[in-house]
């Protein structure tokens, strides 16, 4: 550990609060309906895109028109995407597929769609390998900002249940995500996208490089429009790398100093929107509440991955490496990272990917120590709620609060009451399915993965280790791919995948299809149904009277209720995920023993 | 449902042209005037051939001939002996050769695998040996041992396919490339510190070296002779 490595971690946190903050209120004007610094230039653009969609902004939406538009128009997206990949070289003639691959097939597919449309970004398919410029760019990239802005709106909507003093009303679909897109989203690509461009990321439409080394050999250097797809995948906490290797490759993230601006781009939307869930409820303090406890939750993370990780792993110990630091070496756990990010740029990146539902990595997950490696599966196992995706994150937090705020009631003996709202037995019901449901999905997938002979054969371990697969290793490659998958994040231990490039011939070899269907089936399932419980809570919450509040209310915006919050979700994430966490991670972190 | 469909059909379309066509295209153009030479990927030509990019770690190996004079190949990959006048990269385990950089790949070493130490005492091994004179059997760097190699060295990196190694592994390989190429070691050591790329804002990431830079410097002072 050094000194720098703790100012990374420490300087972080203060540049995001920092940018946050304004973000945030910017937001709040913009979800409000009032005029912000951007509104004489996209005012048009916005009035004309209506137009063209054929939309009434002022039309307003109870919470089950409000879902109607939102699942419509994702199926809508999930179709043109299964096309545009199943049809890859009908695409030839725009110029784009210079390497001329063909469409993967439909199972792989099916997992990938799946997998874009709901803002995860699992990938069972490797980039530079399989897609062409146009499918990265027409199909991927338009996925990872309208699943960024589905999301969005969601979490809009349900602060709009929560503060709605009249009728039944959650505001507009279609103009919320307009306005998502055209006023978050797409001034913070654009500038990211230049900002990676000028350090180094890629950002052209040439064929494949072949270089002729010093030495004499020749090496292949793929190419792509990377950099506008970086922007997005970063901002609207995507993950789906446009190489293999996704941040970890030189030219999606070429420096020290890229390496922490993308850490920014992916937690300033989700960090903005708590400030604007707090201006928009007319009290910023509820806000600065969830704010505390969320980022306590993350700094923690960050601190232990970051000590787990400079202490190295017992195989390196047991081939006699020293991992301490020499002659100002990083030392530590270099296994699957990168030089120029140290072990603290790395540990801290993955923290920041998985608490949200990001899933980025600039360093391989499956190498992390055990101890290192339960990190991202705490993340997960807390539900994406440390800041978590974009929007997804607030309304998951959200529903949280809402339990939280049950449980407190309970403890006072009063009933309870959130933000001058009484809470019933139907938001509690609804509420209390939202949080479980997804556990309950990655524990499921993860039962049959582990139980079914297809299902492991898709462990790397399996094919490669002595013990046969019978590790906790293999065991946290299987666990792990479907918490990702159900939480939408999608990193990996990416042993797990059947796919072993470059050979693409080898698909429906080791239990791809199973792996592919199973997953598609874990993120779509688990994306939508707590989207669903989301709005039903906004709809719930949103036609209730608002009485005052009295001298016995229980506050939501002090110190107690953030240690209420924080122990309520370690609490269900405990509950839900130890027994299967003993099995993986964490007996790895207590043994020295090799497998 | 009808006025959805109808909706959600065009917004799919008009958003595809919008952010699949445009956004990148217009991203595209501006990196190309504003950035030609980082979005191209900062190629390196030399004496009109590309040789590389300076974002891209290569493998400085030469190919193993067999007996008859052909070049040796496995699973479709020329096989390669690390080349001792050379700085050597990061170990590499894509497929295809290492450092292939069109096909990254994570190693997926897990941290209490039985496979993960093999790798690394494989590494370890080729290390140490390369830095032993052939000819008095000695250590270049005197008294290297396992315990004074940095992790980097031996440990596959992520992407599996970067030009940076950390400054005390090129410290140890100086002394190799020194006598190898007859320079002293202080020139090399200088120049080692000439392609270190420093801490972001003097906190953020690693100290870095970029092999390739390096390497290629070399070769240019052993030509010139300067």
């Amino acid at each position: 550990m050094t000194a720098a490595g703790w100012l990374t971690i420490a300087l972080f946190a203060v540049v995001l609060t920092a940018l946050a903050f304004p973000l945030g209120s910017y937001m709040a004007a913009v979800y409000s309906g009032r005029s912000v610094i951007l509104s004489p230039i996209l005012g048009g653009p916005e009035r004309f895109l209506y137009k063209l969609l054929c939309v009434d902004p002022d039309r307003e939406q109870d919470w089950k028109a409000y879902a109607k538009s939102l699942l419509i128009f994702s199926l809508a997206g999930w179709l043109l995407l299964y096309f545009i990949l199943r049809t890859q070289t009908l695409w030839n003639f725009t110029g784009l597929n210079p390497t001329g691959f063909h469409s993967a097939s439909w199972n792989v597919t099916f997992n990938t769609v799946s997998s874009f449309m709901t803002n995860t970004n699992w990938q069972f398919y490797s980039g530079e390998t399989t897609m062409s410029y146009f499918s990265q760019m027409a199909g991927l990239t338009v996925q990872n900002w309208l699943s960024a802005g589905v999301g969005i709106v969601t979490a809009v909507a349900l602060i709009r249940g929560i503060i709605g003093r009249s009728g039944k009303s959650l505001g507009n679909f279609w103009q919320d995500l307009v306005r998502t897109i055209l006023y978050v989203l797409a001034p913070l690509s654009v500038f990211a996208a230049i900002v990676l461009v000028s350090q180094g990321v890629l950002q052209n439409l040439s064929n494949y490089l072949v270089a002729h080394t010093i030495t004499g050999l020749t090496q292949t250097i793929a190419m792509g429009p990377v950099a506008s797809q970086e922007a997005i995948k970063m901002v609207g906490t995507n993950g789906g790398g446009f190489f293999n290797t996704n941040s970890a490759h030189p030219f999606e993230n070429p420096t020290q100093f890229t390496n922490f601006f993308e850490m920014l781009l992916v937690l300033i939307i989700p960090a903005a929107l708590i400030f604007a869930y707090g201006r928009m409820t007319g009290n910023r303090r509820q806000g600065y509440a969830i704010y505390g406890a969320v980022m306590f939750m993350f700094l923690g993370a960050a601190a232990v991955a970051y000590i787990a990780e400079a202490h190295g792993s017992p195989a390196q110990h047991a081939a006699g490496l020293h991992t301490g630091v020499i002659h100002g070496s990083t030392g530590g756990n270099m296994e699957g990272k990168e030089q120029r990010f140290g072990i603290a740029g790395s540990a801290l990146f993955d923290v920041v990917t998985t608490v949200t539902s990001c899933g980025a990595v600039n360093s391989a997950l499956e190498s992390f120590t055990g101890i290192g490696g339960a990190v991202p599966f705490a993340n997960l196992s807390a539900s994406e709620v440390i800041f978590g995706g974009v929007g997804t994150g607030l309304y998951s937090i959200l529903l949280y609060v809402l339990l939280a705020v049950f449980i407190g009631g309970l403890m006072v003996g009063r009933t309870p009451e959130w933000l001058g709202k009484k809470i019933e037995a139907r938001e509690i019901k609804l509420a209390g399915l939202g949080i479980l449901i997804t556990p309950l999905a990655a524990l499921f997938c993860t039962a049959l993965a582990t139980a079914s002979s297809a299902g492991r054969k898709s462990v790397a371990e399996v094919a490669l280790s002595k013990a046969g697969g019978n590790t906790p290793q293999g065991f946290s490659e299987t666990f792990y791919a479907y918490l990702s998958q159900a939480n939408n994040n999608g990193s990996a231990f990416a042993g797990y995948t059947g796919y072993i490039q470059p050979n693409a011939g080898n698909l429906g070899a080791h239990g791809i299809s199973f792996a592919d269907l199973l997953g598609g089936f874990d993120m779509t399932f688990a994306r939508y149904a707590p989207i669903l419980f989301a709005l039903a809570v906004a709809g719930a919450l949103a036609g209730k009277r608002v009485t005052p509040a009295g001298l016995g209310t229980m506050r939501t915006d002090n110190p107690t209720f953030v240690i209420l919050l924080i122990g309520v979700i370690v609490l269900v994430g405990a509950l839900t995920f130890f027994p299967a966490l003993l099995l993986g991670p964490i007996v790895q972190g207590l043994t020295g023993h090799l497998y | 449902m009808q006025r959805d469909i109808r909706t959600s059909a065009i917004a799919i379309v008009v958003f595809t042209i919008l952010l699949g066509i445009v956004y990148p295209l217009a991203i595209t153009g501006i990196s190309q005037v504003a950035f030609p030479g980082n979005a191209n990927g900062q190629q390196i030509h030399f004496n009109g051939k590309l040789i590389g990019s300076k974002l891209i770690g290569q493998n400085f190996g030469t190919p193993v001939l067999e007996k008859n004079g052909k070049v040796k190949e496995e699973k479709g990959a020329v096989v390669t002996e690390a080349d001792p006048r050379y700085f050597q990269s990061r170990p590499s385990a894509t497929e295809g050769g290492s450092h292939n950089a069109a096909a990254s790949t994570f190693s997926n070493h897990g941290p209490n695998s039985v496979r993960t130490k093999e790798a690394n005492e494989e590494n370890i091994k080729a290390y140490l040996e390369l830095n032993v004179n052939p000819t008095t059997k000695k250590e270049y760097d005197p008294g290297l041992t396992v315990s004074r190699i940095p992790v980097d060295a031996v440990n596959f990196s992520a992407s599996d396919s970067t030009p940076k190694s950390h400054r005390a592994n090129a410290w140890i390989q100086a002394y190799r490339v020194a006598s190898v190429r007859r320079l002293s070691l202080a020139r090399v050591d200088a120049m080692i510190a000439k392609y270190t790329s420093s801490r972001a804002l003097g906190f953020s990431g690693e100290e870095g070296v970029n092999v390739l830079e390096l390497n290629l410097a070399l070769d240019r002072i052993s030509a010139g002779g300067a």
